[in-house]
């Protein structure tokens, strides 16, 4: 390997050239001959019977193939979308499950259900028979505000789920607990709502499908961060399609931030139809339909309580949840508020004692399941949003409180009383190096000066932890999973010395194709130029589990690494056999087989070519070829951990903030690539800031209406709210993979929410504001600051 | 109804017959094949289809076909002199890891290169930042975007484009 382009090395990326010059392939792109498109006729209204559904005229329309119903499904016996996380309630009760079909049959449930599905020539004769079918719907009341979803005489939403309620789930001993809160000298209390946000990856969700009539095989193209799970889906729940006939590409995919995890309703119908029509079929969700039936986000209400002792040492912490699932179960919806979420309410602290309690509820609005780091942002929003509070409450600095309770780095491995074993870290220095960068010791100053222009200045910390690539299979299987969760990878050379590497990770902006082709360059010394990262085609490469939870390099990464070393150690027999010594003997470095203490070597690429053309070979006990597949699954969870420090003006005045500073120390572990790393942070710290900031989907509370559909009322964060950001690192590698990796792309969205809003409480503050909710627009805070100011003329 | 419209589009005549409906966007994906020229949203607010049309950067999104009748139209395919020589806009996202999925990208490129041009290759931060708020980008969190147009201003300058 060359410094230049092995571990550690800013390598420009590979995949940008096709992206910079208009020839990324994404599923819309797809030139497909004889092509339908499709347009799904969607719910617009929340809650309501279907009484009829009339197609007659729109059958007559021009270009139009087909159109499909919910009951064509039904005759079909087309099986219902799942939900593959089982979590049990309390008392050791599965989650209730209601159907969940396809489209729907004779009820709608929220705003953007899919009721209809027009195949035409031509996508706009598609939209325009759309029209032209007559649904008699009986609209129902609808339950769209979370709070009261559970209450007696909220609407229910499924029969199957009395009283809305999903699962009331809790981890802990609430009596334990409790005692150490009989016991505290100080007690801090929250109440906070989680926003609730919708993802907004730049492509919207897109499949195309055609169907072979000779073969009976199906090819589906989907927006996918996970092709093969997408396959497995619909092939064993869904269609019944076998895995063998069902090929599933996501090809170039433009973003996905979890919203492309999941099995969805069109695709599904998109691929189901081919067959049928005869012709394959193409659709693109515009971005409207991308608001009304993408999985949204996060969206939960919460009340917290923290127990100090008098120095301010943190005794228990006590979290009730009210978590929101939407209209259905959502592929991996019910672990995000449980597993994915209490579990990680230790945060960087020694709490000894933690309760936490969460009732999981359906609602009148779209699905809501993972969305860019699914739980572990909630989780930090409430810890650090209520260490905050009590510094100030009891007059202690916030870094000071923060650092009085870290684990301390001797501690580690550590268990935490909420499941999780941290396997290392070092949190101290990670905190003194953001507080340095950020020159928190000049904030008063600053403060002061900002005051004399009007400004109200604030500081914020946030130190968050996350358990991220997912995830050891027999731990998330003993907790509910219906899945594995390790990667795959495949590594095979082409005769002439060039090698082809399948993944099951997949890309959608990672730069999978540059870091993994720097972990086969650094390996096995192969120049980069002629490394091919192979990913997204069920056809082309071995069973994965995709991209999601910060797992390509931790866990696919690592499957690279334990194929690289079945690699090596047949190349080393080969070697043996070229060079006539013994492979005990055999040494590789930098692309070169050696033999110890001689000049004798020879080159990886001579030992494929002879792998290949096995003319002189050690055929006795060694195969022809260099193919080695390899399988990695992770002994447990990966624990990124990080400190960010926002600063932040507020125009009293306007209620406008202004980011002035961004502060982000992470440790990640071991870096592949840090252009990479911090391309990643800076991009999570934007969709964090935008989550406290300005993002937040609205439902009208009566008609269950998305107020918030589109990009004129969804305010999505741009280049002018935000100054550059300052990053650095501090590194514990991780004890457990081969590369001693933590995963990086989940951070920044996961930490900074509290990072702003404690700033904006910090700014506030001495006027008498007590609490904003996320997000912080500016009526919001300006509507805060007149509350305090009323209050205080009182 | 069908009516004919034709245009240069990178330097090449094109034609073809549309309904009056037709986007100019949908002409450049779905008439002419050229898919690298994006669609993000249908506000006309991610700037995703951003072209040159007659030098000038538009949202391909925003207009008919039809009002591109006679125009010289500029897409991301035709931007780069050649394969291996690409347009310092696209050097510079490239060298300053400016994009992530891609999606955005050739939006974001050819808005990048008007708003250079429009204030005569010298720009500012804050200046940068406040020209890209008809581009949308989900990944990057604008950081090395805006350090890309930086980057580009000069080198853009220099090599006389």
């Amino acid at each position: 390997m060359t410094a230049a382009t092995g571990i550690g090395a800013r390598v420009l990326r590979t995949e940008d050239k096709r992206f910079l010059t208009g020839t990324g392939r994404y599923v819309d792109d797809l030139p497909l001959a004889r092509a339908t498109y499709a347009y799904f006729l969607r719910s617009p209204h929340a809650h309501a019977k279907i009484t009829s559904i009339d197609i007659s005229a729109a059958a007559k329309m021009p270009g139009v193939v087909n159109i499909f119903t919910g009951k064509d499904l039904v005759d079909a016996k087309v099986g219902g979308l799942i939900c593959g996380w089982v979590v049990k309630d309390k008392h050791g009760q599965p989650h209730k499950a209601p159907a969940h079909p396809v489209m729907a049959v004779d009820t709608v449930r929220y705003v953007g259900d899919t009721v209809a599905m027009i195949v035409a020539n031509s996508y706009d004769e598609a939209k325009d028979a759309a029209e032209a079918i007559k649904v008699d719907y009986d609209v129902k009341s609808a339950t769209i505000d979370l709070a009261t979803a559970l209450d007696k005489g909220a609407t229910e939403v499924h029969p199957e789920a009395p009283g809305n309620l999903i699962y009331d789930w809790e981890i802990g001993v609430k009596a334990d607990v409790d005692a150490a809160f009989a016991k505290a000298a100080h007690v801090t209390k929250l109440d906070l709502v989680n926003n609730r946000l919708i993802p907004n990856a730049m492509e919207p969700r897109a499949a195309a499908a055609e169907y072979d009539k000779g073969t009976g095989n199906y090819t589906l193209w989907s927006t996918s961060q996970n092709p093969h799970v997408l396959r497995l889906i619909l092939s064993a729940f869904v269609l019944g399609i076998p895995e063998h006939k069902l090929r599933v590409v996501a090809p170039d995919v433009g973003g996905g931030f979890g919203s492309k995890i999941f099995c969805y309703a069109d695709e599904t119908m998109v691929c189901w139809a081919a067959s049928r029509v005869g012709r394959p079929i193409k659709w693109t969700a515009e971005r409207s339909e991308s608001f009304q039936t993408d999985c949204h986000g996060r969206d939960h209400v919460t009340h917290a309580e923290l127990a100090l002792d008098k120095d301010g040492k943190f005794l228990a912490l006590k979290v009730e949840t009210i978590a929101n699932m939407g209209a259905y179960l959502s592929t991996f919806s019910t672990a995000v508020p449980t597993y994915l979420y209490a579990t990680l309410l230790a945060g960087q602290y020694t709490t000894p004692l933690i309760y936490a309690n969460v009732k999981a509820a359906l609602t009148h609005t779209a699905p809501v399941d993972a969305y860019r780091g699914a739980g572990r942002p909630e989780a930090t929003f409430v810890i650090e949003s209520i260490v905050s509070k009590a510094a100030a409450e009891m007059k202690i600095d916030a870094a000071e409180l923060r650092r009085m309770n870290f684990i301390p780095s001797t501690a580690f491995p550590y268990q935490t009383p909420v499941a999780l074993q941290y396997d290392s870290g070092n949190y101290p220095p990670i905190i003194d190096e953001a507080m340095k960068i950020a020159d928190y010791k000049g904030f008063e100053a600053r403060r002061v000066e900002a005051k004399s222009r009007g400004k109200l200045r604030g500081i914020g910390f946030s130190s968050y932890i996350e358990a991220c690539g997912l995830a050891p299979s027999q731990v998330v299987g003993s907790l509910g999973a219906g899945v594995g969760q390790w990667e795959s990878a495949q590594i095979k050379f082409n005769p002439t010395g060039n090698v082809q590497v399948m993944t099951g990770a997949h890309s959608h902006g990672q730069g999978h194709e540059t870091t993994f082709a720097q972990l086969i360059h650094d390996k096995l010394g192969v120049p980069m130029d002629q490394i091919e990262i192979v990913h997204g085609d069920t056809a082309t490469t071995p069973f994965g589990m995709g991209t999601y939870g910060s797992r390509s390099l931790a866990v696919g990464g690592s499957a690279i690494v334990k194929a690289t070393e079945k690699i090596i150690a047949k190349g080393k027999k080969v070697a043996a056999h070229l060079m006539e010594a013994s492979v005990a003997d055999v040494e590789f470095e930098n692309g070169t087989f050696k033999v110890a203490g001689t000049d004798k070597s020879v080159p990886l690429a001579q030992v494929v070519f002879a792998a290949y053309v096995p003319h002189n070979y050690p055929h006795a006990d060694t195969e022809p070829g260099m193919d080695e597949n390899a399988f990695y699954d992770p002994a447990n969870f990966v624990y990124p951990a990080g400190t960010q420090i926002c600063e932040l003006e507020i125009d009293p005045e306007t209620g406008t903030t202004e980011i002035v500073a961004f502060t982000a120390i992470d440790d990640f572990g071991n870096i592949i690539n840090p252009m990479i790393v911090e391309g990643q942070v800076h991009g999570g710290i934007v969709q964090g800031v935008g989550q406290a900031l300005m993002e937040g989907a609205v439902y009208d509370k009566g008609t269950g209406q998305l107020i918030s559909g589109s990009y004129m009322d969804y305010t999505m964060p741009r280049a002018d709210n935000f100054p550059s950001f300052k990053l650095g690192y501090k590194t514990t590698p991780c004890p457990h993979n081969p590369l001693g990796v933590k995963g990086c792309g989940e951070a920044g969205a996961i930490a900074s929410p509290a990072a702003v809003m404690n700033a904006i409480h910090n700014a506030l503050a001495p006027i008498g504001v007590k609490h904003v909710e996320m997000p912080a627009t500016p009526l919001n805070v300006w509507q805060s600051i007149q509350g305090a100011q009323r209050q205080a003329a009182e | 109804m069908t009516i004919s419209v034709a245009m240069t589009v990178n330097g090449k005549a094109v034609s073809g017959k549309v309904e009056a409906r037709t986007l100019l966007v949908q002409f450049l994906r779905e008439h002419l094949g050229m898919t690298g020229t994006h669609v993000g949203c249908d506000t006309s607010q991610c700037g995703a289809c951003v072209v040159h049309v007659d030098g000038k950067s538009v949202k391909s999104c925003t207009i008919l076909a039809v009002q591109a009748e006679g125009a010289k139209v500029l897409t991301i395919e035709g931007l780069a002199e050649s394969a291996d020589k690409l347009h310092p806009m696209q050097e510079a996202f490239r060298e300053n890891h400016a994009l992530q999925c891609g999606f955005c990208t050739p939006g974001m490129v050819m808005s990048a290169i008007d708003m250079v041009k429009r204030h005569n290759y010298q720009l500012d931060e804050a200046t940068v930042r406040r020209e890209l708020e008809g581009n949308l980008c989900r990944c990057t969190g604008y950081h090395n975007i805006v350090k890309a147009i930086l980057a580009a201003a000069p080198a853009m300058k220099s090599a006389g484009v």
